[in-house]
């Protein structure tokens, strides 16, 4: 469509003479340069030396020979693939119940999957150990008093490589399932209208209208969970040792045990980037110029599809497989919290408030920890959507050249392994000129590097569904890129501002994996505390804690949804 | 006197490292130090302490609590991990010039070697402990001192296993019948396991191992976590550990008891250290003084059910005494060099 302007009369001068927008957009594509190219430089760097400094190839050669390297590698690699199925396989239905039909309770379902999405992965494992462990675990044990087998048989066993994916899949499915619900949430009901009115029948219309519009949601949710189960840290540290084998992350982790050895443990980094690099170059190939906007000036509102009789059955089945990530670990936690020993049913008689005594009184690290978990989650929230919000501007809009760039850059840290970004920006700010090791900085530096890539792609698929007509709009009437973003384009992106600052909050409390090499005894956060915790196998303390913490996130979702004036926002996580 | 005969022993003619050694003896002889008012005024002002130790958590806090009450207004802030773990913090911080730390105390004997070794370390001789300790339980020099002897027996679960069929030597847990039903610390998480798979491997074999392996057994990472899982009821036997908290364990209770091989048990002294760069150096060495004196050893007798080397230490009743248990012999010197041929050996058989 061409927009004619008339000649005359001639445009009145503009009020402000400069368009700050260039300076402010380069301003934002240094920040993110320096976030994430100097880790990243060191850890080339150094998985092509040796010890001494030399240059060498010999990191990788061992890395490719030695079966303690390539193991943990195929391990990881099955643990990926199986939970992106499964998380596909699970979110996709439910997110288009939810989204599409006339389910009952589907807000309850979207909180339920809320829940699961803010449990932290290691505090689910750890809850699951306390169900799914072969022979103390709560499950086995109702197992065997039911059937009355004998001690040595177990339903399950959670210390094994169907346990770890199973765990991994609880607390990753969220990721699929909200870019499909919200993908689905935004796909106008005329496009469908349309086809029915042509003759389209129900599945007919899915298939060709639902399906086809949803796809670019569900192919980046799956690669989403690959890349999160392959760089998880947290459910493998817990269940991986235990089950005798090592998945890549724990495998770079124990490369850090005295002596250190971060040339291999940056050589052993780079298959994960390099895959996933390939993997989005994939996604982009298969979903080639397909991008729908779907929000324009005008906007219908889905049609709910009816399930009649079904209606109560697919309400009792989503309740069902989301017993798995939330009420079962719940109350497993809570189990533990009040039993003497965390694998003993709680009884009126046996009840013991030990546990919480101990957090609250004698434990003199979780105040600390406590109150650093709170700053860091806040200010990296705040930071991280800033600068999310303007380079999934910038890409969506092409706004400056080399936008490419910047759209990768904001996406490459999710093929960092938290705990190898954590090496690199360990190697990169314990030396001149920024010396950060030992102060909350660094951490903030390296839990808004981690949260950048979801929030970008949030905000970028919040971009994509609103048309540029609306600010072309704007722009051809005066005013200024910035300008118009700010009165046009911001607006219309609140919800989606409010979501990836809850996300990047929850997402600081769930953080394990960079944490554990960056904090300092002053800068401890809750999860290295629970990880500590669980290394001393202290389960009764790291329940009281791990309720705790989910109080804290579930208050500060609910805050952050009910701020007057941001309107009655839904948060779809 | 012993110091003048090695005096002459040295001038004679030993090597430049035998004059050293003499020469570094000579200067730092340390004085004696009571807790004078002066010192814990000092303390005061200071406020608080960092205390990194491998110790069991809820011990490690007890002890910070009863420290608090004695001397109100110095909060003891506990930093507990697995001695290796507590080992590797400190080279991180130190190389990044963090000094966090005040006092420090780990289960393997080999890192106060290090960091004496390093510099890092303030010789500091509490009074009680120049008086009542064995000199073999302290560095001459005052650089650190064994606040409490480990030992690492078997455990099992009395619900899961008769008395009469607990194993009594490692040779027993090769039985094909415990497959599957052990559970086993990590020595590159636990001092404790460093010391009692150093020990293992030197007197049975590394073989010992490749068949102990072969028995599917449960690898966890800290010695104070294999006396929690037999509570749980997880796995029935343990293969090492803390003894103390299966006694603990079994006083409160718990289905647990204790075995000691009959190869030996293996043992860590696990020793405490003062360092140069402390933030709270008065606090430092008012905890490091009292943490040795005869309250807080008692506390650890009484209440942790550990090894007290304060001669004046009563026993409490329910422990063997340690003079009766056959023990493995301990070799900090050995694990100095060997720890990561340990490490990469036991990680190469148990492929974690």
């Amino acid at each position: 469509m061409t927009i004619v302007i008339p000649a005359a009369p001639a445009p009145p001068p503009r009020k402000y003479g400069i368009d700050f927008t260039k300076p402010v957009l380069y301003g934002f594509a240094v920040i993110l340069c320096v976030l994430i190219l100097l880790p990243l430089s060191w850890l080339f760097l150094y998985s092509l030396t040796d010890a001494k400094g030399a240059l060498t190839l010999a990191n990788f050669y061992r890395l490719f020979t030695e079966s303690s390297f390539y193991d943990p590698l195929v391990t990881t690699f099955i643990i990926a693939t199986s939970s992106a199925v499964i998380c596909c396989a699970v979110a996709a239905p439910m997110g288009w119940l939810v989204a599409r039909t006339d389910l009952p309770f589907s807000g309850v379902i979207r909180a339920l999957v809320t829940a699961s999405f803010v449990t932290p992965p290691f505090l689910g494992a750890i809850a699951w150990e306390v169900l799914a462990a072969p022979n103390s675990g709560l499950l086995n044990k109702i197992f065997r008093s039911v059937t009355g087998a004998d001690q040595d048989v177990h339903l399950f066993n959670i210390y094994s490589i169907e346990g770890i994916i199973f765990v991994i899949s609880c607390y990753t499915f969220p990721y699929v399932f909200v870019l499909v619900a919200n993908s689905l949430d935004r796909t106008p009901g005329e496009l469908e209208d349309a086809s029915s009115i042509l003759g389209g029948g129900r599945w007919y219309t899915a298939r060709r209208v639902t399906i086809p519009l949803v796809l670019p949601a569900l192919l980046a949710g799956a690669l989403v969970a690959f890349l999160q189960a392959m760089t998880l840290f947290g459910s493998p540290a817990i269940l991986a040792l235990p089950a005798g084998f090592h998945t890549m992350t724990t495998k770079i982790w124990s490369l850090f045990q005295y002596p250190p050895k971060p040339e291999l443990a940056a050589a052993a980094s780079l298959p994960l980037l390099i895959l996933t690099v390939f993997l989005l170059r994939a996604e982009h190939m298969i979903l080639g110029r397909r991008g729908y906007s779907v929000v324009g000036g005008k906007y219908g509102q889905p049609r709910l599809i009816p399930l009649h009789g079904m209606r109560w059955a697919a309400f009792l089945i989503c309740v069902l497989v989301l017993t798995l990530p939330v009420f079962l670990p719940y109350a497993a936690l809570l189990n533990a919290a009040f039993s003497p020993v965390a694998t003993t049913f709680v009884t009126f008689k046996n009840a013991t408030m030990h546990n919480i005594y101990f957090v609250l009184f004698e434990l003199s690290a979780a105040s600390l920890a406590l109150k650093n978990t709170v700053i860091l989650g806040t200010a990296t929230a705040t930071i991280g959507t800033t600068i999310a919000v303007v380079i999934a501007y910038v890409t969506a809009r092409q706004a400056v050249t080399g936008w490419r760039v910047l759209g990768f850059l904001a996406t490459a840290p999710i093929a960092i392994p938290g705990i190898v970004l954590g090496v690199g920006l360990f190697l990169s700010y314990t030396r001149p000129p920024f010396v950060l090791y030992g102060t909350l900085w660094i951490l903030l530096i390296a839990f808004v590097t981690i949260a950048l890539p979801s929030a970008y792609q949030q905000l970028q698929a919040a971009f994509r569904t609103i048309h540029p007509e609306l600010e072309d709009a704007s722009r051809i009437l005066g005013a200024t890129r910035l300008r118009s973003l700010w009165e046009i384009t911001a607006p219309l992106l609140r919800t989606g501002v409010i979501a990836t600052w809850c996300f990047i909050f929850v997402g600081v409390m769930r953080e394990l994996s960079a944490a554990i090499i960056l904090f300092t005894s002053e800068t401890k956060v809750i999860s290295v505390l629970i990880y500590d915790l669980n290394e001393s196998g202290d389960l009764g303390a790291i329940a009281v804690i791990g309720i705790g913490m989910l109080l804290i996130t579930f208050a500060v979702v609910t805050a952050v949804n009910r701020i007057p004036g941001f309107g009655n926002v839904r948060f779809r996580t | 006197m012993a110091k003048k005969l090695s005096k002459r022993d040295v001038l004679k003619g030993a090597g430049a490292l035998g004059l050293s050694a003499f020469a570094v003896r000579v200067s730092a002889a340390p004085v004696a130090e009571a807790v004078t008012p002066a010192l814990i005024e000092a303390a005061k002002k200071e406020g608080k302490l960092f205390f990194y130790t491998a110790m069991d958590l809820q011990f490690a806090e007890t002890l910070g609590k009863a420290f608090e009450t004695k001397f109100p207004g110095i909060a003891v802030r506990v930093e507990r991990s697995g001695a290796e773990r507590v080992f590797q913090r400190i080279g991180q911080e130190y190389a990044s010039n963090i000094h966090a730390c005040d006092v420090v105390n780990t289960a393997d004997q080999a890192h106060c070697i290090i960091w004496k070794r390093n510099g890092w370390l303030q010789p500091y001789m509490p009074e009680d402990v120049a008086r009542h300790f064995d000199k073999r339980f302290f560095d001459p020099e005052g650089h650190s001192i064994t606040t409490r002897i480990l030992i690492s027996p078997f455990g099992y679960n009395t619900d899961l296993v008769k008395k009469e069929d607990a194993p009594k030597s490692f040779k027993d847990l090769l039985d094909p019948k415990w497959k599957g039903k052990m559970v086993k610390a990590h020595p590159a998480y636990s001092g404790t396991i460093m010391n009692s798979t150093y020990q293992v491997a030197r007197d049975l074999g590394w073989d010992y191992f490749v068949k102990l392996a072969a028995q599917n057994v449960m690898q966890v990472q800290s010695a104070t976590d294999t006396p929690k899982r037999i509570s749980l009821g997880e796995r029935a036997i343990m293969v090492d550990g803390a003894g103390y908290l299966v006694i603990r364990n079994k006083e409160a209770g718990q289905p647990v008891d204790i075995v000691y091989p009959e190869e030996g048990t293996p043992i860590a002294t696990s020793p405490s250290a003062v360092f140069k760069d402390s933030p709270n150096p008065n606090a430092a060495r008012l905890f490091q003084n009292w943490m040795h004196g005869r309250e807080a050893q008692q506390i650890l007798v009484d209440y942790a059910r550990q090894y007290s080397p304060h001669d004046q230490a009563v026993e409490h009743p329910g422990v063997r005494k340690l003079g009766d248990i056959k023990l493995m012999k301990e070799d900090p010197e050995a694990i100095l060099t060997q720890a990561d041929d340990v490490k990469k050996r036991y990680a190469e058989i148990f492929k974690v």
